[in-house]
């Protein structure tokens, strides 16, 4: 596979992220299939931060250490990373401020020539490094035509300098094929819930769920929805229930301190039978953790938050595409089945930028609305569990819901026999999730569907698993549904299967011990938990170790 | 239309929820015959003795939990605009659990009337002081008094922005009745605080009978001299209870644009447009 990495480093306020995605959006626009990991610390200004970005022929999900080209911003991102520049790889800096050889750009005397403002400073390296490899003059002009839209003519003076004063390194591939949008997996997320109709979402800004809010608040006027902030994660989550009490798709977003500030909320949700999709992405924690890293480590915590027992159903998309398409089913699943359900996403994947290509469509699955007829009883009796819903508003309707075990009415009961039957009207709707789950791509196989040893995973190590597998011969086997637990598939799927490895982004191996209650014994755990993904050169080391 | 439902009452005898129960089923009763859809109406309540109110009354409702009365109808609300959305909570409901939710729906001016059933104290919990609780008051968890002072809501809520603060008595039925209905009708947040007492636990009978009187001649445009109204007692010492409209405000009511969405075609188009932009 014909392939191109680059680094690109700088202190937190020079536009590392901005420069690493018009870098990705170049990429993507000569046709090849991009991905870039972006890496910050929790802190405004200062510090350091740098992009990795890597794009080929085929679609890419994740990074390599090796990189071919470094672009330095200042001498930190030489210091910390020319280690990882790989044999006749090429380094581009601010020759004002970064010693050493390779191509270099004097950034401050451009933006000084040019009268531009600072910030520009970063589009002279992105114009010097697409000279590097041969993209034409013209990409480059269109692609910040779409992509920076502030300062668009200082930027193209100033990228225009840079690729003056640069020289040729290399070609990059010649696709010719069409150009994919890039896009975060948060953008994908926010899309994905717009697409199945969401029509308000209420959050609390966390990072790395905040991006989504920001999206959704400025695409609100475009599709019509409430996109609203109130005073806490707690406010957020009754705000939301009791919208869609009141008939509204909704969805909330959060990490995994905000979510422990739902899970009061979210236990409600469970009893009074009102449909709510969380949105997790996962930060490492315990508590404030490593606020803009990424980690694995809700797994068992979002399956098992709250208390008593009901019906959620949990999906971990891997991709962007997977994403879309979750957060769509999980809307629509939460409503037919009048219960939670999250969304269990990272940093990785929610802040990564990938190419976006096409995505599956949704079975579909309708809410069971009442008719209409009858006196109406919000917990009345409907099919496999699933009680009609209506809202208030609609005539002849008394709606009530209710915190407390409740009879068909909605009053509040501590009769036994009721309180045994609605607890078993709760586990019957789970069972029939589970069915109607069976028609929802819930595992995913990559890799050599024969091979001994089988990597179990979930989640955003898709793409390096995925990568790993095919190059050293091993298959895939990733729960996308975690909850209902889909063990008749993931069984299936590693029918065959002498040793199993759990490759996971926590230290205690989650999946390893959720596959253990049905049956499943992972042979090894290779855990990750320093907030980084794993690239690929290191989970190859790291399994050759346990394969052999 | 009857508004009561089958569900078998468990108030003690001389509960004030039954008053403020009735007061409330009058005001809907008055608004339906006045034009509004009974299926319009919402409660919402929290947990505790007052929250049984959502059992009781036939209207929809929302029974909610402790704390979480105000963000549960502000949803319902930002769903659904033409309901008429009222909060039944209690003082350890609005004033210790939910007070931050209680501050900002006061800041936020949401169209939305919350009824505060203050009895001064925890009485499904049987017995234990709340944030309006006097000093000095010996509750179950606090045997020997408690030694810090109440919060005066009343105060607190004309410092947060509410646009109607009013305070009410359940044993003055036709003030309670006149108050609840003002405060359903006022466009914007309102807030009722009703002195209520607690049979069981915290019987203040005498106290408020010899001390409360009706607010007259006051001019609720005027904060600062509803302020000082609202300073006169101050939930602790003794001094006249003033009953009536504090202060009322007529402001924009709507901070929040509503829930909605545009036709699945359009979506699906702008949606492709979106992506076309970030190719």
């Amino acid at each position: 596979m014909e392939e191109i990495s680059i680094l690109i480093g700088g202190r937190a306020g020079e536009g590392i992220n901005i420069a690493g995605t018009v870098i990705t959006r170049i990429l993507s626009a000569c046709g090849l299939r991009a991905y870039m990991y972006y890496d910050y610390p929790s802190l405004i200004k200062g510090g350091h931060n740098f992009s990795v970005i890597r794009a080929a022929e085929e679609e890419v999900r994740c990074h390599r250490e090796k990189v071919d080209f470094l672009l330095a911003m200042d001498q930190e991102t030489v210091r910390r990373h020319a280690g990882r520049l790989r044999e006749g790889g090429e380094v581009i800096r601010d020759a004002g401020v970064v010693k050493g050889d390779g191509i270099g750009v004097d950034l401050d005397t451009i933006v000084t020539e040019e009268r531009a403002p600072p910030i520009t400073r970063n589009s002279a390296i992105i114009g010097a490094f697409c000279k590097a490899c041969g993209i034409p003059w013209t990409t480059v002009e269109e692609v910040f035509a779409r992509a920076v839209p502030k300062e668009q003519e200082a930027n193209l003076r100033v990228a225009r300098r840079g690729y003056d004063v640069s020289r040729e390194v290399l070609r990059l591939p010649a696709t010719g094929r069409k150009p994919l949008p890039t896009i975060t997996g948060n953008d994908a997320v926010a899309l994905g819930l717009l697409d199945a109709g969401m029509e308000g979402y209420v959050a609390y800004p966390m990072t790395p769920s905040s991006s989504i809010l920001h999206t959704l608040a400025g695409l609100a006027d475009r599709f019509g929805i409430s996109v609203v902030h109130p005073e806490n994660e707690i406010a957020v989550m009754l705000t939301a229930l009791g919208a869609a009490y009141a008939g509204r798709r909704v969805a909330v977003g959060t990490s995994g301190g905000g979510f422990c500030l739902m899970t009061e909320g979210f236990s409600l949700a469970g009893m009074a039978e009102i449909p709510v999709l969380v949105v997790l992405a996962q930060r490492p924690g315990p508590s404030t953790g490593v606020p803009t890293y990424s980690a694995q480590g809700d797994l068992l915590f979002a399956l098992s938050a709250g208390q008593g027992e009901f019906p959620r159903i949990v999906a971990a998309p891997g991709t962007p595409e997977e994403a879309w398409y979750w957060a769509g089913a999980l809307m629509d699943l939460a409503w037919h089945f009048q219960t939670p359900a999250i969304l269990l996403t990272d940093k990785n994947l929610g802040e990564g930028i990938f190419s976006f290509g096409e995505t599956e469509k949704r079975p579909a699955l309708e809410s069971s609305l009442w008719d209409g007829t009858g006196e109406y009883g919000r917990y009345g009796a409907g099919t496999g569990g699933v009680s009609p819903i209506a809202f208030p508003g609609i005539a002849g309707a008394m709606v009530k819901v209710n915190s407390y075990a409740h009879d068909e009415a909605g009053i509040t009961t501590e009769d036994g026999a009721i309180v045994a039957r609605m607890a078993e009207k709760l586990q019957e709707k789970g069972t029939t999730a589970a069915r109607v789950l069976e028609g929802y791509p819930c595992v995913t196989t990559a890799g050599d569907p024969g091979a001994e040893t089988a990597l179990l995973c979930w989640g955003s190590t898709a793409g390096v698993c995925t990568e790993v597998a095919e190059s050293l011969g091993l298959r895939v086997v990733r729960p996308v549904v975690l909850s209902p637990f889909p063990e008749a598939q993931v069984k299936a799927a590693l029918a065959g299967a002498g040793r199993i490895v759990a490759v996971e982004e926590n230290v205690t191996g989650q999946l390893a011990r959720l596959v253990s209650a049905h049956g499943i014994k992972a042979d090894v755990v290779v855990g990750k938990y320093d907030g980084r993904p794993f690239a690929l050169e290191e989970l190859e080391r790291r399994l050759q170790g346990v394969t052999a | 239309m009857t508004w009561i439902t089958r569900a078998k009452n468990t108030w003690c005898p001389g509960c004030g929820n039954f008053a403020i129960e009735h007061a409330l089923k009058d005001v809907l009763t008055d608004l339906a015959e006045e034009g509004r859809r009974a299926e319009d109406f919402v409660l919402v309540s929290g947990i505790g003795c007052h929250a049984k109110i959502a059992d009781y009354l036939a209207v929809n409702s929302f029974y909610a939990i402790h704390g979480r009365t105000l963000p549960v109808a502000a949803g319902i609300k930002l769903a659904n605009p033409g309901l008429t959305v009222i909060a039944c909570a209690g003082d350890g409901d609005a004033y210790a659990e939910g007070l931050d939710h209680l501050v900002f729906a006061a800041k936020r001016n949401q169209d939305i009337t919350v009824i505060i059933h203050d009895n001064r104290v925890y009485g499904l919990t049987t017995g234990q002081y709340t944030p309006t609780s006097y000093e000095g008051f010996r509750g179950r968890s606090t045997p020997g008094g408690i030694r810090e002072r109440p919060i005066n809501p009343v105060a607190l809520m004309l410092a947060s922005g509410a646009t109607f603060v009013a305070r009410t008595y359940t044993r003055k039925r036709d003030h309670l009745r006149e108050v609840l209905t003002a405060a359903v009708l006022h466009r914007g947040f309102s807030f009722v605080d009703v002195l209520q007492v607690c049979a069981t636990y915290n019987n203040l009978t005498e106290y408020y009978d010899d001390r409360v009187y009706l607010l007259e001649g006051h001019d609720t445009a005027d904060l600062t001299g509803a302020m000082g109204k609202a300073r006169e007692w101050d939930y602790s010492t003794d001094a006249p209870i003033a009953l009536g409209i504090f202060y009322e405000e007529e402001a924009p009511a709507n901070p929040w644009t509503a829930m909605g969405g545009i036709g699945k075609d359009e979506r699906e188009r702008t949606i492709r447009t979106i992506l076309k932009e970030k190719t």
